[in-house]
C-alpha cells in the first residue's frame, strides 16, 4: 500500500512478505513487507505499541512462546521459509541470536554464560576449543580485557553495561547470522551505551543487526537502514540518512521531529 | 502550516531562529538600498550610516549562530527541523556577506566623494542595486513563507544580474580607454558593480537553501549562468569583447 514498503536492498537475508500478526482477536501487524540487508544494521522505530519488537520477535519465532500469538504470510532467512515444517526453531535461534532491553545473565558464571550455547547446539568437541569461543566472543564484545582474570564469577555482578555486552558476547558464541536487539541500550547509563553502539559498529562486518530503539539518534548513528512503525503498519523504509533528513511520509516527520500528530 | 512539536519551547525556539534572520535579511535589504543610493547621490553621511549599521548586521548574524548551536545541542533536530535550522544558519552567513558588500560600496562611495561621475554607469548601478534588493526581498519572502516557486524564480533572476554587470564591464573599459583620468573612478565603479553581482549569488544561495528546506533535496545545477565579465578582454583601438 505504500511505496516504501517494498524498499528492497540488494542483499536480503531476511525478508518477510504480507505478515500480518494477531494477539487473539487483536491485530498487532498489518501486511508488513520488510527486507533487511546482510552485514548492515536495520533500525525498526515507532511509537510505543506499534509493532516493532512483535516484528523482531517474528523473526526468530519467539512469538511461538505466546499461545494467543499468530503470525501469517511468510518470513525467510537466506531465502529459507522460517515457519517451514522441518524448519528446527531451536537452530533458528541459534541463527538468529536476541539480546533484549534489560541484561539478562544467567546466574551462572562469566565463562558459563558465553559457553551455554556452544555446550548445548554440541559445537565444540574439547574444551580448549571451547575456551577458544569464550575468548573469542568476550573479546569481539569488548569485554575481555574486563573480565579475563574473573571468568569464573558469576555473570550476574559484572556493571549493568558490562552485562549486556556480557548477553551480546554470549548471543555471538553460537556465530550466528542476525543478531536482534529489542532496546539494547535503554537501561545503559551514557557511556555504556557509547560502548555498546561501538560495538554495534564492529559487530555488524559479520552479523546482521536489526535493533529496536526509542532513541532516534541511536538509530540514526548505528543504523544503515531505518524502517518506521506506526500503529502496526510499516510506513517508511529507507536509507537511514533519507529518513533522519527528508523523510517521504508525514507520520514519519511528525514522530521523528517530535510533533503532535 | 505544519504540526506543533509535543515540546512548545522547541516551536519559540525553531520561530525565534527565523524571525531573527528575517529581521537580519530586512536590515541588509535597507543596506543595499542605501549603499547604492548613497553612491548615486554622493550623499557622504548615508555612507558612514551604512558602514556603521553593518556592526548591527554581524551581532545579529552571532546571535543566530548561538541559537542555532544552542537548538542543535540540545534538541538534536531532525529532518525538516534540521534542515530548517541548518539553513538559517547559512543563510545568515550569506546575509552576513550581502552586509559586507554593501559596506564595501560606502567606503568606496567616500572615496570616490569629490570626482565627477562620467556617462551612464551610475545609473545602470543604481539600476542593479534595486534588482539585488528585491532578489533579497523576494527570497526572505520565500523563506519565510516556504515558497518553492518564488525560490526557484530567483535562481532564473541572477541571470539578469549578470547580464547587467556585463554590459557596465564594458561600458567602464571604454571610459578608461577613452580618458585615463577616469580610471580611478571606473576601477571604483566596476569593484562596485562587482559586489552587487556577488550579492545577487549569495541571494541565489539563500534561494538554493529555500529549496533544500522545502523539498529536502538541492536544486539541479543547471541554472543559467551569465557573468562573463572573467572572459572579456580589450583590444586596441576597438570595444572590449566577449
Amino acid at each position: 500500500m505504500i511505496e516504501n514498503n517494498d524498499f528492497a536492498p540488494e542483499n536480503t537475508i531476511i525478508s518477510s512478505k504480507n505478515v500480518d500478526v494477531f494477539y487473539g482477536d487483536k491485530q498487532a501487524l498489518f501486511d508488513i513487507n520488510l527486507n533487511v540487508a546482510e552485514n548492515s544494521v536495520t533500525a525498526l522505530i515507532g511509537p510505543s505499541g506499534c509493532g516493532k519488537s512483535t516484528l523482531l520477535r517474528c523473526f526468530n519465532r519467539m512469538n511461538d512462546v505466546i499461545p494467543i500469538c499468530r503470525v501469517d504470510g511468510s518470513i525467510t532467512l537466506g531465502g529459507q521459509d522460517i515457519h517451514a515444517p522441518n524448519v528446527d526453531v531451536v537452530s533458528l535461534r541459534q541463527k538468529v541470536g536476541m539480546v533484549f532491553q534489560k541484561p539478562n545473565p544467567f546466574p551462572k558464571s562469566i565463562y558459563d554464560n558465553i559457553a551455554y550455547g556452544p555446550r548445548i547446539h554440541g559445537m565444540t568437541a574439547s574444551k580448549a576449543e571451547l575456551d577458544e569461543i569464550v575468548e573469542e566472543s568476550l573479546k569481539r564484545a569488548g569485554l575481555w580485557n574486563e573480565v579475563m582474570d574473573r571468568l569464573d564469577k558469576p555473570g550476574t555482578g559484572l556493571s549493568g553495561g558490562q552485562q549486556q555486552r556480557l548477553c551480546i558476547a554470549r548471543a555471538i558464541a553460537v556465530k550466528p547470522k542476525v543478531i536482534l536487539m529489542d532496546e539494547p541500550c535503554s537501561a545503559l547509563d551514557p557511556i555504556a551505551t557509547a560502548t555498546v553502539e561501538e560495538l554495534i559498529d564492529e559487530l555488524r562486518e559479520r552479523f546482521t543487526i536489526i535493533i529496536v530503539t526509542h532513541s532516534m539518534q541511536q538509530a540514526a548513528r548505528v543504523s544503515m537502514h531505518t524502517a518506521f512503525f506506526h500503529l502496526g503498519n510499516l510506513v517508511e523504509h529507507g536509507a537511514t540518512s533519507d529518513i533522519f533528513t527528508a523523510p517521504k511520509d508525514e507520520r514519519t516527520q511528525n514522530y521523528i521531529t517530535g510533533r503532535i500528530g | 502550516m505544519e504540526n506543533e512539536h509535543i515540546v512548545k519551547s522547541y516551536d519559540e525556539e525553531l520561530t525565534q531562529i527565523e524571525n531573527m534572520t528575517l529581521v537580519m535579511g530586512g536590515l541588509v535589504e535597507t543596506q543595499i538600498l542605501e549603499s547604492v543610493t548613497a553612491l548615486c547621490n554622493h550623499d557622504q553621511k548615508l555612507a558612514e550610516k551604512v558602514r556603521v549599521d553593518d556592526k548591527a548586521v554581524d551581532v545579529l548574524e552571532s546571535q543566530i549562530n548561538d541559537l542555532t548551536l544552542r537548538t542543535l545541542a540540545l534538541r538534536q533536530p531532525l529532518a525538516m527541523d534540521l534542515r530548517s535550522v541548518i539553513c538559517a544558519l547559512k543563510i545568515s552567513s550569506n546575509l552576513e556577506r550581502i552586509g559586507d558588500y554593501a559596506k564595501n560600496i560606502s567606503k568606496r562611495t567616500q572615496v570616490l566623494a569629490d570626482i565627477r561621475s562620467v556617462g551612464t554607469a551610475e545609473r545602470t548601478i543604481k539600476r542593479m542595486g534595486e534588482m539585488v534588493r528585491k532578489m533579497v526581498t523576494d527570497v526572505l519572502n520565500a523563506y519565510i513563507n516556504k515558497d518553492l516557486a518564488i525560490a526557484d524564480e530567483i535562481l532564473l533572476c541572477d541571470e539578469e544580474v549578470d547580464y547587467i554587470h556585463n554590459t557596465l564591464f564594458r561600458e567602464l573599459l571604454t571610459y578608461m580607454m577613452e580618458n585615463p583620468g577616469n580610471i580611478t573612478l571606473c576601477m571604483h565603479l566596476l569593484f562596485i558593480a562587482r559586489n552587487l553581482e556577488r550579492m545577487g549569488d549569495h541571494a541565489t544561495c539563500i534561494a538554493e537553501q529555500v529549496h533544500y528546506v522545502v523539498t529536502g533535496s538541492v536544486p539541479e545545477e543547471n541554472r543559467p549562468k551569465a557573468d562573463k565579465t572573467s572572459q572579456m578582454i580589450v583590444e586596441e583601438n576597438c570595444e572590449s569583447k566577449e
